[in-house]
C-alpha cells in the first residue's frame, strides 16, 4: 500500500479465522485506517492480495467489495444525516431490492412485497439494537452514542461476513464503551461475524479481542493475545517512546 | 408472508388511474371554455416545466448532483421529434392538405412520438452521466453547462432543422390533456421512485457518497441512471412543447432556460410538491413581469434580475435546505476517496 513514493502500509500479512475478533492498534498515523481502506477497495494495493474465504477482494471497486460480504463503519461517523433512521437501514438493504426501475415506477406487486419485507427486516434490526423508537427520526438528530450504534446496525443491514469497525468507541464515555463492548461480542454470536477492530480504547481492545496486531509507521511490530501484547516491550516503546536510563 | 393477489393489488389502482384520466379529460375539455387561449398556453407551459423540473429534481435534488444544462436535453427531445413531424409526420397525419384529422389519431401519434423524444434525450443523459462518474460539484456543473451550450450551438448551425431561423411549421399535436397527463405521470413516477431501493440509493449518494459505496451501492451506475431518467422526461417535455408552440428556436433552450429549471428545483427544496408549486410560480412570473415591464417602460427583461434576487433570498432564508439540494456534501476525513 503506497502513495506516490510513500509507502503507507508495508508487508502486512494477516489471516483472520471465521468468528474471530482481531484488533488493529497502533499510534496515530500507523496506517490502521489505511488497512481498512485497502480491504474495502477505496485505495488500490501496490502489491499483494486480499482474500475473503478464497475470493479475491483486491482490485474490486468498493461497492463490489461490499457485495462480497464486507461491511464497515467510519472513524468520523458517515451516516446519511438527512434521512430517517429507517431509511438509513433501507438504503443499506438495496441489494434486497429484487425489482427493476419500471416496477418501482409503477409500484408493482413485487415492489409492494419486497418493500414490506425490507421494512420489516429494518425495523427488526433497529429493535434488536434498541433504536426501534427512533425509526422515523433524522439520523443526524440522534445523540452521538446512538449515531455510532446506528452506523454499526447500518453496516449489519448489508449482511456482511466480515465487519470492519473503525474506532467505534471514539468519543464515548466509559459506560457507553462498556455497553459497546457487550454489543460487539454479541454480534459475533448472533450474526456469526468475523470482526476487524481499530480502537484506541485499550480497555475495549483488551476486553473483546481474540488477537491483537500492533502497527507502527506502516509496519507490524507485534501480534498476539491481548495479554502478550500488553507486556510486549516493542509495543510499550511505540506508545511511550524509548526507555531512558 | 404471502403477497396479496394480483387483483387485490392492481384493481383499486386501475380505478384510480381511470378516475384521474377522466378528470384530466374533463378539465382539458372544459377549461378552454372558461379560460382564454393565452391562459391555456400558460397552463401548458407550466405543465411542461413541471415535467422538466421533476426530472432535474431527480438529478440535482435527489441524487445531489449539480446539472445546469437541463435545457439541452429538452432541446434534443424537441428538435428530434419536431424534425420527424415536419419531415414525415405531417404528411402521414394528412395535416398537409388542411384536412381535419381525428383528435384521437393526433393524440396517438404524439403518444408514440413522446418516448422517441425521451429516448433521444436519455441518450444525451447517458453521455453527460458518464463524465459525472469522475466529476463532482463545480466541475460537473461546468461539464453540464458545456453540454447544454454545445447542443444549442449545434442546432444553431444545423441547416436541416432551420439553423438560426428556427424550425417552423410543426403540427400542433400537443393538447392540454396530453401535457397535463404527462405532468401527472412524471410526478407519480418520481414519487414512486422515491419509495424504492433506486430512489434511496440516490438519496444515500447525495448524503454521503463514500458511505453509500461502502454499503454496496454502485454510485456510478446510480448517478448515470439519474441523468438518463431526468433527461428522458426533459425530452418528453421538449416534444410536448415543440408540438404545442409549433415553432422552436435554439434560443428557447438556452442557458437561461436551464437556470430557470435549477431555480425551480432550488425553490422546491427537495420536496416534490414544492417543486411542482415552484414550477407553476416560475412559469407565471415572466407573464407578470411582462406587465411590469410594459408599465414601467423598461428597456430590458427584468427576469434575470428577479431570478438572481430570488436565488439570493432563498439562500439566505433556507440556506441549509438549499445546500442539501444543490451541493454534494464535501466532508473532510481520511477515508474520503
Amino acid at each position: 500500500m503506497s502513495f506516490g513514493g510513500l509507502i503507507a502500509v508495508d508487508d502486512l500479512s494477516l489471516e483472520v479465522q471465521p468468528r474471530e475478533l482481531v484488533s488493529l492498534i497502533g499510534p496515530n498515523g500507523a496506517g490502521k485506517t489505511t488497512v481498512f481502506n485497502a480491504i474495502t477497495g477505496v485505495y488500490p494495493l501496490a502489491r499483494g492480495v486480499i482474500r475473503l474465504e478464497g475470493a479475491a477482494l483486491s482490485g474490486l471497486p468498493p461497492h463490489r467489495v461490499a457485495h462480497q460480504g464486507v461491511g464497515r463503519t467510519f472513524q468520523n461517523i458517515r451516516l446519511f444525516r438527512g434521512l430517517t433512521v429507517l431509511d438509513n437501514l433501507r438504503a443499506a438493504m438495496h441489494q434486497g431490492g429484487d425489482y427493476d426501475l419500471i416496477r418501482a415506477a409503477f409500484r408493482s406487486r413485487r415492489w409492494a412485497a419486497t418493500e414490506a419485507r425490507l421494512e420489516a427486516r429494518a425495523r427488526d434490526l433497529l429493535n434488536v439494537f434498541g433504536l426501534g423508537a427512533r425509526a422515523e427520526e433524522l439520523a443526524g438528530s440522534l445523540p452521538y452514542g446512538e449515531q455510532r450504534r446506528l452506523e454499526i446496525v447500518r453496516a449489519l443491514a448489508t449482511e456482511p461476513r466480515l465487519l470492519l469497525l473503525d474506532e467505534p468507541a471514539a468519543g464515548m464515555n466509559p459506560a457507553e464503551t462498556q455497553r459497546l463492548m457487550e454489543l460487539i461480542r454479541s454480534l459475533i454470536e448472533r450474526f456469526s461475524l468475523t470482526i476487524l477492530l481499530i480502537e484506541h480504547d485499550m480497555k475495549l481492545v483488551m476486553g473483546v479481542s481474540d488477537r491483537v496486531v500492533v502497527l507502527n509507521y506502516g509496519r507490524e511490530i507485534a501480534r498476539g493475545t491481548p495479554e502478550q501484547i500488553a507486556h510486549d516491550p516493542a509495543v510499550i516503546e511505540a506508545y511511550l517512546g524509548e526507555p531512558t536510563h | 408472508m404471502s403477497a396479496p393477489s394480483p387483483w387485490h393489488h392492481y384493481l383499486p389502482r386501475l380505478g384510480l388511474y381511470l378516475g384521474i384520466g377522466a378528470l384530466l379529460l374533463a378539465v382539458s375539455v372544459g377549461l378552454p371554455h372558461v379560460l382564454n387561449a393565452y391562459l391555456i398556453q400558460i397552463l401548458v407551459l407550466a405543465a411542461c416545466n413541471i415535467v422538466l423540473a421533476v426530472g432535474l429534481n431527480l438529478i440535482n435534488g435527489v441524487a445531489g448532483q449539480f446539472s445546469i444544462g437541463h435545457a439541452g436535453f429538452m432541446a434534443l427531445g424537441a428538435y428530434v421529434t419536431a424534425w420527424l413531424s415536419v419531415t414525415y409526420g405531417k404528411r402521414w397525419l394528412g395535416a398537409f392538405d388542411g384536412q381535419a384529422v381525428e383528435p384521437v389519431l393526433v393524440a396517438a401519434y404524439l403518444v408514440v412520438l413522446m418516448p422517441i423524444g425521451g429516448l433521444t434525450a436519455a441518450l444525451g443523459g447517458l453521455l453527460v452521466g458518464l463524465p459525472s462518474l469522475r466529476l463532482r460539484g463545480d466541475y460537473l456543473a461546468i461539464a453540464t453547462l458545456g453540454f447544454g451550450e454545445i447542443i444549442r450551438v449545434l442546432l444553431l448551425n444545423l441547416e436541416a432543422v432551420g439553423g438560426a431561423t428556427g424550425l417552423r411549421g410543426i403540427p400542433q399535436c400537443s393538447s392540454l390533456f396530453l401535457v397535463l397527463g404527462a405532468a401527472v405521470v412524471a410526478v407519480a413516477v418520481m414519487r414512486n421512485l422515491g419509495g424504492s431501493v433506486h430512489g434511496r440509493s440516490l438519496l444515500a449518494i447525495r448524503e454521503d457518497e463514500t458511505a453509500a459505496e461502502a454499503l454496496g451501492i454502485d454510485c456510478a451506475h446510480a448517478k448515470t441512471s439519474a441523468f438518463v431518467i431526468g433527461a428522458f422526461f426533459a425530452g418528453v417535455a421538449g416534444c410536448l412543447y415543440a408540438h404545442y408552440t409549433q415553432f422552436i428556436h435554439p434560443r428557447s433552450f438556452d442557458f437561461m432556460k436551464s437556470i430557470e429549471l435549477v431555480l425551480i428545483v432550488v425553490l422546491g427544496g427537495g420536496s416534490l410538491r414544492n417543486v411542482v408549486l415552484a414550477a407553476i410560480a416560475i412559469t407565471l412570473l415572466p407573464e407578470g413581469l411582462r406587465l411590469v415591464k410594459d408599465m414601467a417602460h423598461l428597456s430590458f427583461d427584468p427576469r434575470m434580475v428577479i431570478y438572481s434576487a430570488l436565488l439570493i433570498a432563498v439562500m439566505l432564508i433556507r440556506r441549509e435546505r438549499v445546500l442539501q439540494a444543490v451541493a454534494p456534501r464535501r466532508k473532510g476525513g481520511e477515508s474520503a476517496a
